[in-house]
């Protein structure tokens, strides 16, 4: 690539303007490029394609990998496994976003309005993100305690309500780690609603005013409408972010009870690394292929969707 | 007094910019008033026991004996306290150890993550190679692909790296080195950079400053900001990390706190192991509480998801 520099010529490069003419010295330039091509060549690029290559190929770490077509992407299809696995994760996006969407947006509109102290509303509502998630995972795990002396059993024996199994029984699993992973990751999702907030021009409130409107008719013919594009672009993240859910269900249930909190991720998880039989490199590749071309076209779909729908208004 | 004062500032917020949802005539009125203080007051209410409360939890129950711990778990204030549980977990469960295995599994992270996004960025936004557009495309094109996308085959180049063939499992490098290929960091420093002023660059070209002086006296200084958005958000992602160093750190005595904590926790005494999850807290909560404004402006998360 420096060769290919080198040939430019000078005067080509002069007519670049806004380029500083320090590029003459492309060995320097090159210099300083070498550490990002090393590390994006050999832990981003080359795993990408390698990825790719290795979803037709049958690759354990022995013998040279051999090609075997699409037999990976058809045993992944055919594992009654896959089933099991895209429903939990379909049913923990779709708790997520019950629980874990609005509740940000909710917290942010209130704290909005906060006139003094609202760096510590901020820093109470963040505080869960900065813990590490094997910490919550496993303190959480004790607050789920089955038992009737159990932490949240315990408050709910307040109210007079019975022990909840929690983590023990199929129905109740998966519900229990969309309240932790909520819980976790709330926090920086508040942070981004009240920043928007923060920048919806205060003139439209004053219209608003003179026209007469309530608290309530401008938080949503306001606030709501200005929110929108945010909203949008965080609900993606949230459901790209909730569809690769894996170190709660490993370290909570380990997929368990019967299965009912084995997402997509872990099953990956299962073919590359606790196969007792050795890794099975080329199924995992193919269901990481098949998860990420999912949310491509999820997310294209979305943005589509998106589109029409503020462009309609 | 402090009544003068809050009508003062209520005057100035709410004649300037900072008003909200809420007009000055509206807050005037004691039903609206007392509704909005209430909801906040619920509000701050809410965030105290679901923000503060499983930590204050933690905190409380690693210095209370075990038997305290489980038969009455919500007890407000222990029989006894027992710090002796902090100092067990530090000595006996090797706390200490796994600890500083994290601690320089950090700074490593953190290092090749500046080195390889401030050269990186300086090359892409100031140098501006002839090939730079397309270089900068396949940075960010690493964005849009799925981290899982990269899990096996990744950990397969850790186990046999292309070119040198060398075995990196148990080796910090596994880490250290993956972390840097970070396309979110050299966006937000290239961007940064883009936004530096180019007379200064062109003065010091002038004074006859090369493009090595010139990145380490001028641009590096002026990028303090920026580098640390970058340093803290890397320091606390390492600190948080699970799954990769699980998979590239095979030996227990090499392994971070976050490896190390869920096989602990059944061959350790509850009090023990809770004082355990504390201690590998407490960091990342200085962290958080000294840098609170680089996280809570949303320099770094917000900045990328708007770029």
């Amino acid at each position: 690539m420096s060769s290919h520099a080198d040939a430019l010529p000078t005067t080509r490069k002069a007519l670049r303007h806004r380029r500083l003419r320090l590029t003459r010295d492309s060995v320097s330039t090159f210099v300083f490029l070498i550490p990002m091509l090393i590390v994006f060549g050999l832990f981003a690029w080359f795993p990408i394609l390698r990825g790719v290559v290795m979803s037709v190929q049958k690759t354990n770490l022995v013998d040279a990998p051999t090609w075997v077509g699409l037999d990976n992407f058809a045993r992944v299809l055919a594992d009654p496994q896959l089933g099991i696995a895209v429903a939990n994760t379909v049913w923990f996006m779709l708790l997520a976003l019950l629980f874990g969407f609005p509740v940000p947006i909710v917290l942010a509109v209130l704290m909005s309005e906060v006139r003094r102290g609202r760096g510590l509303y901020s820093a109470l509502a963040y505080l869960p993100v900065v813990i590490p998630p094997v910490v919550s995972v496993l303190l959480w795990r004790f607050f789920y305690d089955a038992s009737p002396h159990g932490v949240f059993n315990t408050i709910l024996g307040w109210v007079g309500l019975g022990p909840m199994p929690w983590l023990q029984n199929a129905g109740t699993a998966m519900p229990s780690i969309v309240i932790e992973a909520t819980w976790a990751n709330a926090g920086a999702a508040v942070i981004i609603y009240l920043a928007a907030l923060v920048s919806v021009p205060t003139d439209l409130y004053d219209a608003a005013d003179v026209d007469g409107a309530s608290i309530l008719q401008k938080i949503r013919n306001i606030t709501m409408p200005y929110l929108r594009s945010v909203i949008a672009v965080t609900l993606i993240l949230q459901l790209i972010a909730t569809a690769q859910l894996f170190t709660e269900p490993l370290l909570f249930t380990g997929g368990g009870p019967n299965n009912a909190t084995l997402t997509v991720l872990l099953l990956i998880y299962r073919y590359a690394f606790t196969n007792s039989l050795g890794g099975d490199y080329g199924m995992a590749a193919a269901l990481s292929l098949l998860l990420a071309a999912f949310l491509a076209l999820f997310t294209a779909g979305y943005y589509w969707l998106t589109r029409s729908w503020s462009t309609s208004q | 007094m402090s009544a003068t004062i809050r009508r003062g500032r209520r005057r100035r917020g709410w004649s300037s910019q900072e008003r909200g949802i809420i007009s000055g005539p509206e807050w005037q009125q004691p039903r609206i008033r007392w509704a909005v203080r209430g909801l906040q007051a619920v509000t701050l209410l809410f965030l105290i026991i679901a923000g503060l409360g499983p930590l204050l939890w933690m905190m409380k129950a690693s210095v209370t004996p075990t038997q305290d711990t489980i038969r009455w778990p919500m007890a407000l204030w222990p029989n006894g306290i027992d710090l002796g549980q902090l100092a067990t977990a530090w000595s006996r469960t090797h706390i200490d150890r796994y600890l500083w295995n994290t601690v320089v599994i950090a700074c490593g992270s953190w290092l090749s993550q500046i080195v390889v996004a401030t050269t990186g960025g300086y090359a892409l936004s100031v140098l501006r190679p002839r090939f730079s557009g397309f270089l900068t495309m396949v940075v960010i094109a690493t964005l849009f692909v799925p981290p899982i996308v990269l899990l096996v085959p990744l950990y397969l180049t850790i186990v046999d790296v292309p070119l040198i063939h060398a075995r990196l499992i148990d080796n910090y490098w596994a880490i250290w080195l993956p972390a840097a290929a970070s396309a979110v960091n050299i966006v937000l420093v290239k961007r940064f950079f883009d936004h530096l002023p180019r007379e200064i660059f062109e003065a010091a070209r002038v004074d006859g400053a090369g493009p090595f002086r010139l990145f380490w006296s001028i641009v590096l200084p002026m990028s303090r900001p920026i580098l640390g958005v970058v340093s803290v958000f890397a320091v606390i992602a390492t600190w948080k990390d699970y799954l990769w160093p699980l998979l590239v750190i095979r030996d227990p005595n090499l392994q971070p706190l976050s490896v190390r904590l869920p096989t602990l926790q059944s061959t350790t005494d509850l009090g023990v192991f809770i004082a355990a999850l504390a201690i590998s807290t407490i960091f990342p909560i200085f962290l958080f509480l000294i840098f609170q404004r680089l996280f809570l402006n949303g320099g770094g998360l917000g900045g990328a998801i708007k770029g």
